[in-house]
Formats: C-alpha cells, structure tokens, sequence
C-alpha cells in the first residue's frame, strides 16, 4: 500500500520533471521541445525488452519444473511486455513525424518492435487455441523460448547491418537528461513490478480455487 | 546390430545395459551412436514418404497452391516490367505461402491420424525431428525446382548470379523448413491449425525471409557472389540458430 502511493507519487515527479528539468534538445532537433518524448519512449521501450525477457525466463522455469504458476507468470509478463511495446511504438512514432516528418520509416529498431509484437500476439493467439492447462503451458513456453532467435537477429544484428535513424544504445546522454531519464526507468519499472504482482496474485488466486 | 529375439519363457526381462551380448531383450529407445540416430531419422523419413504418396495431399496442396499464386501474380505484373526488389519479394511470398499450406502436414497427418502415439512409442524424439525435417526440406527443395524455373519464365526475370541465387535459395529453404517443422509440431496440438499455423511462423520467420529477400535482390542485380554474401550468411546462422533451439525444445512438444 505504501509502496504504491509512493510510485504514484514518484511517477507523478518523473512526468512535471521531463517538462521542467528536462532541458529542450540541441540545434539537430526540428522542434527542441521534441526531444523530451525520451523520457517517456525510452524507458517504455527498455520496460517491454525486459518483460519479454522474463515472459522467456519464466517460460524456461516452467519447462525444468512444470508449475503453472509459472507459466501464468511468463504469460503476464508477455501481456504486459504487449502494452510496454505499443507504447514505445507510438511514442516512437509521434517523435518520428515531428522530426523525420513521417509516422513510420521502417527504421531496423522499429521493425524490430513491430516484429516483437507480432510473436507475442502470435503467442496469445496460440494460448487461446490449445486446450488444458499443461499442455498450453508447455506449447506456450516453447514457443516463446523459440522467439528467441529473432529477437537476438532483430536487436543485435540488424541495427548493427542496417542503417539506422536511432542513436547508438551506448550513446551518453546530456546530464541533465539523464537525471530525469534514469528516475523515468526506475518508475517505468516500478510500475511493471507492480502491474506484474497483481496480475500474479490474482493467476495465483485462480489456479488455487481451480484445484478445489 | 543385436537381433530382436522374443523372450524365452521364464526368463526375466535384462536391463538392456546389462544384456548378454547380441541379444537384446527390448529395443532401446534411445539410440545408442549418431549413425544409428541417422538411420532412425531415415526409417521415419521413409514411412512420411510411403503415407505421403498413398494420399498426395501435402504435395498437391502445395503445387497448387503455388500455380494458382503465381498464376494469379503473374496475370497482375507479368506483362509490366516491375522493379527487381518487388519481383524478389514476390518469389518468397509466393514460396513462404506455398510452404505454409503444406508444410504442417507432417505433424497434423499424425495426430489426425491417430498415430502419433504409436510413433512416440517407436521412435526417439530427435529421430522424429530428423524424419519429418528431411521429408520437409524434399518437399519444399522439389516444389522449388517446379516454382522459379516458371517464376523466372513467367515473370521475365533475369538473373544476373545464378550461384548466389541458388544458395540464397538453399540456405532460405534450409531455414524454412526447419522453423516449418517445429512450429508444425506445436500447431498439430492446438485448434485452428490452418490459420495458426501462418501466424505462428511468420514473426519467427521475418528475419529469414528478409534475407532472403535482400539476398535474391542481389543474385538479380549482381553478378558477383559477394554483393549478397552478408545475406548468406545471415541466412545460414538463422538456419543454425533455428536448428539448434529446435534440437532443444522439441522434446517438450513431442513427449507433451
């Protein structure tokens, strides 16, 4: 409970921060107050790389010790990754037609967005089309511990390959920037956290009123 | 090889570790040296083939699937010149469509069937794998050899690197069939096959294809082998990758 009001209360911070601690972007911004959107896009798009991750993670779990109630965490996860991934798709995409004056550029790290998104929603729509619990919780996690390979191809090859309108991961923030910016992924992962105990502890509630 | 010899009566079952040399009580299930894994992988690849021409199903799903695309593709553009990335684009829609109508059949077959438990029974999971990949990649190679002979016809093309065409397709279906068979054996599980089997592919697929698509982009354009070498190899270390994880996950869907 007090950890909630907290989040509410740090979010809160990180949103009037990125309007008024944020400094505008530099001269290579068509519009400088533009370049605040990162606060926002970044973390999204970190928060939803990292839910997947864990969606797999749980997904081996599942695999090694058969217990539903990791396989409920690993579809949460990919559930929340989903929302996390849209937003940092649009946040992306507002950002990319105020600079690049067009919504979509087929930018390698959008595609790569776009492309996770389709293996998770290909990963729900493959949950609703198995019958009994075990056996969607192993197709499930297969499938999404396949996912894999496209994922490593789509994050670390391609940008790498093709030309790319993003900055480089490594590139350094201005200071001022990331004093916003590292509060914003702080709160962005509090709010997974928090989105995924909930849903857990109602999948948990479920699974035991199941078994009576 | 040890024979397979009925028990005589009053003997207890031997550990097959233990067994008297030469005879081998019950055939274990795991194989006991890569070549003799081989030799299952083939045994399943032959019985595929056997069932595959008592019905013909899976071949003339995809044969005519892959006339009537190209047909209807080449109505469209084939009279106006279009430009070389879109002809490659179509040449892999077309193969990746084609595949996805009939590549399933392997998995779904058994469980329509009913089989798949007397298969489980008879065979290691990684000899199934082997089987039905290899029954797989001959169906997707031999409708290639039918499909860009006519593309290439019908559409006009010309080739400037056959080498590096051959091998973007080599490598391209390599990779298709791999994926197609596992995905395959997690749709013959679920409802809605058909439809989900497409679905399920196509995210896992896309970085394949649009190396495959650059690659034969390249092999049209260019005659040197190099202008489409980094597709090369993005297309064999995905057929790697793929094949690796398949090695690994595949027991949890065959064994489910």
């Amino acid at each position: 409970m007090f950890l909630k009001i907290l989040l509410g209360i740090w979010m809160a911070g990180v949103i009037v921060a990125a309007f008024l601690v944020t400094p505008p972007g530099g001269r290579d911004f068509l519009d400088p107050d533009s370049a605040r959107i990162i606060i926002f896009h970044v973390p999204n798009a970190v928060v939803a790389v990292t839910a997947f991750f864990v969606a797999m993670l749980y997904a081996v779990k599942y695999l090694r010790g058969r217990d539903l109630r990791d396989d409920a965490k690993s579809a949460i996860s990919a559930e929340l990754g989903l929302v996390f991934a849209a937003l940092a798709i649009v946040t992306g995409s507002l950002f990319a037609r105020m600079q690049w004056g067009s919504w979509w550029n087929w930018d390698p790290r959008e595609t790569g967005m776009v492309v996770l998104l389709l293996v998770y929603a290909a990963y729900f729509a493959l949950r609703s089309a198995v019958d009994g619990a075990d056996r969607r919780a192993s197709l499930s996690a297969v499938y999404g511990i396949m996912a894999i390979a496209p994922m490593l191809f789509l994050t670390l090859v391609l940008p790498r390959v093709v030309f790319s309108l993003h900055p480089p991961t490594a590139v350094a923030y201005p200071k001022a920037q990331r004093l916003v910016l590292v509060p914003a992924m702080l709160g962005f992962l509090g709010l997974y956290l928090w989105l995924f105990r909930i849903r857990t502890a109602v999948a948990e509630v479920r699974l035991k009123l199941k078994r009576y | 090889m040890p024979v397979e010899t009925d028990l005589e009566p009053g003997r207890r079952p031997a550990r097959p570790d233990v067994a008297e040399p030469g005879i081998s009580p019950y055939r274990s299930l795991t194989p006991r040296s890569t070549v003799e894994m081989l030799a299952r992988a083939a045994a399943v690849f032959r019985k595929d083939i056997t069932s595959e021409f008592r019905t013909r199903y899976a071949v003339n799903a995809i044969a005519l699937f892959a006339v009537t695309t190209l047909v209807a593709v080449g109505f469209a553009v084939g009279g106006v010149g279009i430009s070389q990335p879109v002809q490659a684009s179509l040449l892999w829609i077309v193969i990746y469509f084609s595949a996805m109508s009939g590549l399933s059949r392997v998995f779904v077959r058994e469980e329509e069937a009913r089989t798949a438990s007397a298969l489980r029974l008879a065979a290691a999971p990684g000899a199934v794998l082997g089987g039905k990949l290899l029954f797989n990649l001959v169906l997707l190679v031999s409708l290639e050899v039918v499909i860009v002979p006519l593309f290439v016809g019908m559409m006009h093309l010309e080739v400037s690197g056959w080498p590096l065409m051959l091998a973007t397709l080599a490598a391209g279906s390599a990779g298709l069939a791999v994926t197609a068979t596992v995905v395959a054996a997690i749709v013959s599980k679920a409802n809605a096959k058909g439809a989900l089997f497409a679905v399920l592919s196509f995210p896992i697929l896309l970085p394949l294809l649009v190396g495959a698509i650059h690659g034969t982009q390249a092999a049209l354009s260019s005659a040197r082998f190099a202008a489409g070498m980094q597709d090369f190899k993005l297309l064999v270390s995905y057929t790697g990758v793929m094949f690796i994880v398949s090695l690994f996950v595949f027991r949890f869907i065959w064994e489910d």
